[in-house]
């Protein structure tokens, strides 16, 4: 029983120590350092581009990922620390786009297509739906009935 | 029948042209934010007592320069060496050096055996100056101009064909 525990605790172990950077010296206040976190999820590791700089290990991400925090306990907001980024590396480091010109297609785009696509499927839809025949004039009720008397 | 109905097939072109122009670029070379911007403003001390100092200074009023960053552990910068030694031999063109993250002996070891091109070395051992260029990797390239505006950037090595397609052209033509 005990044995049994020991290996449940032994492969729980390796989970917390999954965790990019916490080893590097982090900032003393802890608001700060959340902070510091949440700006580094919003910044795109430039050698591993489909990461962000807070789980990648690439030496590059460890430099920016000192330079964020450095810059925080300085005084910076989070919006200049994003701009010092930017400035360097260009827009493209952020890895949510800002809206403005050039960035407009990529946000209007899949709105433009999904209202593309459901006009479309609203014409097509409209059109399959059988029209309502018109009612039965006073003399047609009346032949209908002539049949369904004869018939019966 | 009317233009209508080639509007599904239309719609379908546009789109292959544009995926497939999408699918041809290089997505892995972030585009630099620093062209047309004057260079960040540094001072790096000199790599040994063979050389000088490297700072901003450098790159201003003295006519076209090209800024190349390397270190002793990148092979690519090995590769693009004998390019940078051919454009050593231009006096239009001073070359200087920003030495990333690197050990200076390793550093002038790999310059006594391939060649020193530089007017100046600069050491960054931190790399926190060139994160101020926007060096995301060695080797990268930067081309000043007099005024001390980057005008262009290379990333990775420079090639033979690179050399011919893309430097000479525009420092023929920057210098003119």
């Amino acid at each position: 029983m005990i044995a049994r525990l020991m290996i449940m605790i032994a492969l729980l172990m390796p989970l917390g120590a999954s965790a990019i950077g916490v080893d590097e010296k982090q900032l003393d206040d802890p608001a700060l350092e959340q902070q510091a976190r949440a700006i580094m999820k919003e910044l795109r590791c430039l050698v591993c581009q489909n990461q962000s700089i807070e789980d990648s290990n690439a030496d590059l991400a460890r430099d920016l990922r000192t330079i964020v925090r450095e810059r925080l306990a300085a005084g910076d907001s989070p919006q200049e620390v994003k701009r010092f980024m930017v400035e360097r590396y260009g827009e493209w480091v952020l890895l949510r786009p800002p809206l403005n010109a050039r960035t407009i297609a990529l946000w209007v785009g899949p709105l433009l297509f999904l209202a593309l696509g459901g006009f479309a499927a609203w014409r097509l839809m409209r059109r399959e739906t059988p029209q309502a025949p018109p009612p039965l004039s006073a003399e047609e009720e009346q032949r209908l009935k002539q049949i369904l008397e004869r018939d019966s | 029948m009317t233009w209508r109905a080639f509007l599904p097939i239309g719609v379908f072109l546009v789109l292959a042209v544009a995926l497939f122009v999408g699918l041809g670029r290089n997505a892995s070379i972030v585009p630099s934010a620093l062209v047309g911007k004057p260079v960040p403003t540094f001072a790096l001390p000199a790599l040994d007592d063979q050389t000088r100092g490297f700072t901003s200074a450098d790159l201003k009023g003295n006519g076209l320069s090209l800024v190349n960053v390397f270190a002793s552990w990148c092979a690519p910068c090995r590769a693009e060496h004998p390019q940078l030694m051919a454009l050593g031999q231009r006096d239009d063109v001073t070359l200087y050096a920003i030495n990333y993250k690197d050990d200076p002996a390793k550093a002038r070891a790999f310059l006594d055996k391939l060649g020193d091109p530089f007017a100046a070395i600069g050491a960054d051992p931190t790399g926190r100056v060139s994160i101020d260029w926007g060096v995301y990797g060695v080797p990268e390239t930067y081309i000043v101009n007099a005024r001390g505006e980057i005008i262009y950037k290379h990333v990775g090595p420079i090639m033979p064909q690179d050399l011919e397609a893309k430097i000479v052209p525009l420092l023929d033509g920057a210098g003119s």
